[in-house]
């Protein structure tokens, strides 16, 4: 039944090239399908394989099977050929398994979109990738597996290419990966030119034959891939970015199965691994110490964004570091057994923040969620289950695992061994803290959704300043115009009365006739005193009127400056206080508040329940307490020959497991306090550099757009000039010779018969003289 | 003179070769080359006689008959490619025919 193994990655080999050719007439759900029966069909040959595998005894669990010689040069050949241990077959299982669920996941998902074909089509190809990674028998074939999932990481990270954000997260992944590639590619090389061999079955074997320094060699430029790949600092960077991707990408490849793979290249290496403990320990206790630091620095920045995505991003990161430590410290079945474990809980945390996003209108802020288990009970109850799976909760998955590689750090021996465990722990407090900050903004306290934001009620706040100061400006200008108006009355007055009086003069001096007209200016000059008059105590009302009302909005202006600066940030969970601002809120805001969320679709929720049934119950894999229990150990004894022996005694293992479990519970309490009680300012944790991820990002970019820069360009003149110039030299001496060399044919028949003649009678000469001499 | 040897032979082979071989660089007639060439090939055979007839050796006779079928061949070849020109061209002088020069 071993030979099942070929389907695995056949099936999903069809299943994209089926999608590549009639991936537009399938239409929309037919694709989605048929990509989810290859992935699970997959999975049935992978579960067939694992039985025929079971049914070998111990040792003969390692079987090669093979398909063609691929690159067969003189002694050294390549085959394409698949490496079936129980290493590589729970590999398999999980990649699979949880694939199936994550293809049928983004049914639901991606519902809608445009390019729909072609997402199933990509996500079949990169598992198709995978599984070629997983099951090559050498460095090779492992590469073209590396290279696929990579390319495909970067298609699907930019699926939605038309924002430029997206398409340069995917180009950022590419390129920061490449660096860890160059690591393997010379790894390779030096396997090739120093072992001859680099199918894993030969290195292993003959690692204690090699030189230390080849080994630590090519362990080291391993590390370098596994860096990129897995995530680890100082080539994390691509990671937290490649969240641009649609939601159940980010689930498969960027947290359960590719960014594993740096993880799984190490164990499948173990014998060197191990050679290199014994001989330059220094080495593989890098290796930890970069594990655990990553874990510790992915963790503290995870504690302040607020993005649901990122928090998850760094989380794998830091997950990613347990793994590698454990590499590190030599506990392989651990590494392997959280690999498993944290593919069962972040597939299930990813998929269920993309079911919280899908129904909060593809919002991705935190701080705008809250009380959500109300309203999406399934998402909420599995997304809990994870939280509590992750945060290192007995009796869920992540506990067991988590403990497991701890206890492998401490038992690595000596104070390395203990400062290593310590960093581990502190950093199971913060993943227990951010994991519980995350569940209590997402899913517990007030809704929030409809909140302003900050932003926007300052908005609104200095919309209702403008408009106050616009008020208070306009009437004061009413109020000196009407000052003018009662001025300029007061000023006709007193020439109406000047004329008045000149009127009575003039008709004191005239007589007669004129007596007449005289008196007829008088009574006009009267007429126009008193209304001159009149008008001037209307406009003295109205000017008092109008100032009366500058006054009240200058009052108004004042109050309403005092009001925005007397105005405080929002308190804990309390929102931005917009109070008279509010009118003037963005209507933005009151668009949000029709927004109503609502649960996914089951094919949604459907894998998020199989993925919480396994986070719950994947600790029996592997229990702690008898050695019966050790299942995983058991089944991948064939595969790892040097796994670590633990010597703690078992007293030891109860006080570090309740150690664990007590900063697990410390992180939940002090997360509780601040996000559930709002009890602490949450600024106490959520500093800003933390928020900007320590400002590496910022200073990587920096120099690479910069100094950086400079040093590409002339690493690509170098390539274009001396390299392409060697290769152009050769070509052009070749063409230049020709045109030298092709004057000698002439086409004269007898020139060439000249020629015969004179080389033969240079060939005689030549025997004469042999013989002679 | 002495005794007849196949020395005799083979110098007169290698006189007739040598008239052949000169014939061939210096006429431009094709088909006094050809009769050129037959002289070479006909020097050779007269050598291989000879020495078959001095060594007493059959081998040098078999050879002979090889040498004959392939003068053959060769003509006949030859010949129609002359023929074949002579159709295309006025005359068919060897240093007029340069076509193929590189």
């Amino acid at each position: 039944m071993i030979d099942f193994v070929y389907l695995v990655p056949l099936l999903p080999l069809l299943g994209f090239t089926t999608l590549v050719l009639f991936g537009h007439r399938l239409g929309e759900s037919a694709a989605g399908w048929l990509a989810t029966a290859a992935i699970g069909g997959s999975f049935l040959s992978a579960v067939l394989t694992f039985f025929g595998l079971r049914s070998l005894e111990g040792e003969e669990r390692v079987v090669t099977k093979t398909l063609f010689e691929w690159v067969p040069v003189g002694d050294f050949s390549v085959d394409v050929a698949f490496l079936v241990d129980p290493l590589s077959v729970a590999m398999i299982l999980f990649v699979t398994g949880i694939g199936t669920l994550i293809h049928l996941y983004s049914i639901g998902y991606m519902h809608g979109d445009e390019n729909y074909s072609k997402f199933f089509l990509y996500l079949n190809l990169f598992t198709f990738s995978m599984l070629m990674l997983v099951l090559g028998n050498n460095l090779l074939l492992t590469f073209l597996g590396w290279e696929g999932v990579g390319a495909c990481s970067y298609f699907l990270i930019s699926f939605w290419f038309t924002d430029e954000a997206n398409a340069s997260a995917g180009k950022k992944a590419f390129v920061t990966n490449r660096v860890g590639d160059w690591g393997f590619m010379v790894a390779t090389f030096l396997a090739f030119a120093t072992v001859g061999s680099i199918d894993y079955l030969t290195l292993n074997g003959t690692a204690s034959q090699m030189s230390t320094p080849v080994v630590t060699g090519i362990v080291l430029l391993l590390f370098v891939g596994a860096m990129g790949k897995s995530a680890q600092f100082p080539l994390y960077l691509w990671l937290p970015d490649a969240m641009a991707g649609p939601t159940p990408v980010s689930a498969l490849i960027h947290a359960a199965t590719m960014v594993t793979s740096g993880v799984y290249l190490l164990t499948r290496v173990n014998g060197l691994l191990y050679e290199v403990t014994e001989r330059a320990g220094w080495a593989t206790n890098l290796i930890a110490w970069v594990g655990v630091g990553t874990a510790l620095f992915a963790a503290t920045i995870a504690v302040a964004q607020n993005d649901i995505k990122k928090v998850l991003a760094y989380s794998t990161v830091s997950q990613l570091g347990y793994m590698i430590l454990a590499v590190g410290v030599g506990a392989y079945v651990a590494a392997i057994f959280h690999m498993v474990m944290h593919a069962f809980f972040k597939a299930l945390l990813f998929l269920g923040s993309g079911s919280v996003i899908h129904g909060m209108d593809n919002d991705q802020d935190m701080r705008r969620y809250g009380g959500l288990q109300k309203l999406m009970p399934i998402t909420a109850g599995t997304f809990i289950i994870g939280w509590l799976a992750i945060a290192g909760v007995p009796p869920f998955a992540g506990f067991w695992s988590k403990d497991e590689i701890l206890l492998g750090a401490w038992d690595s021996g000596g104070l390395n061994g203990k400062a290593l465990w310590l960093v581990g722990l502190i950093t199971a407090l913060l993943t227990a803290f951010y994991m519980s900050r995350q569940v209590f903004m997402t899913f517990f306290g007030r809704y929030r959704y409809n909140d302003p934001d900050a932003s926007e009620v300052d908005e609104a706040w200095s919309a209702y300043l403008a408009d106050a100061e616009a008020t208070s400006v306009s009437a004061s200008a009413a109020a000196a115009e009407t000052a003018q108006a009662h001025t300029d009355a007061i000023a006709a007055h007193a020439e109406a009365s000047e004329a008045f009086s000149t009127a009575k003069i003039d008709a004191a001096t005239v007589s007669g006739d004129d007596e007449e007209s005289a008196k007829k200016a008088i009574e006009a000059a009267d007429r126009a005193l008193t209304s001159s008059a009149e008008a001037e105590v209307e406009t003295k009302e109205s000017s008092e009127a109008a100032s009366a009302a500058a006054t009240t909005a200058s009052v108004a202006l004042g109050d309403a400056q005092a009001a925005e600066s007397a105005r405080s940030g929002p308190a804990l969970g309390e929102p931005d206080d917009a109070g008279e601002a509010a009118s003037f809120l963005p209507e933005a805001v009151a668009a949000r508040a029709e927004h109503h969320p609502h649960e996914s679709p089951w094919h949604m929720t459907a894998p998020l329940v199989v993925l919480a049934g396994l986070s719950i119950v994947g600790g029996i894999l592997n229990l702690p307490f008898t050695k019966g229990l050790h299942f995983l150990e058991q089944w991948l004894e064939p595969a790892l020959a040097h796994e670590h022996v633990v010597n703690a005694s078992a007293a030891t293992k109860w006080i570090l497991a309740f150690v664990a479990i007590a900063a697990g519970a410390v992180g939940i309490l002090v997360a509780a306090q601040t996000y559930l009680q709002h009890r602490r300012d949450p600024a106490l944790v959520e500093r800003p550099i933390l928020a900007d991820a320590w400002g590496y990002d910022r200073v990587v970019s920096a120099f690479m757009g910069g100094p950086g820069t400079k040093l590409f360009d002339a690493i690509a003149w170098f390539d274009a000039t001396i390299i392409d110039g060697m290769v152009n030299g050769v070509a052009t001496t070749v063409r230049d010779g020709g045109s030298v060399v092709r004057r000698l044919q002439s086409g004269f028949v007898r020139s060439y018969a000249l020629g015969i003649s004179l080389g033969s009678v240079a060939l005689l000469v030549w025997f004469f003289v042999r013989t002679a001499a | 003179m002495g005794e007849l040897t196949h020395n005799y032979y083979l110098v007169l082979g290698a006189v007739v070769f040598s008239i052949g071989a000169v014939g061939l660089l210096v006429r431009r007639n094709p088909l006094v080359m050809f009769m050129c060439v037959e002289l070479m090939l006909n020097a050779v055979n007269l050598t291989f006689v000879g020495l078959a007839w001095g060594l007493n050796d059959i081998g040098g006779q078999v050879a002979v008959f090889f040498v004959m079928v392939v003068a053959a061949a060769e003509v006949v070849v030859g010949l129609a490619i002359v023929v074949a020109i002579m159709r295309r061209r006025d005359g068919a002088t060897s240093d007029d025919l340069s076509a193929l020069r590189g």
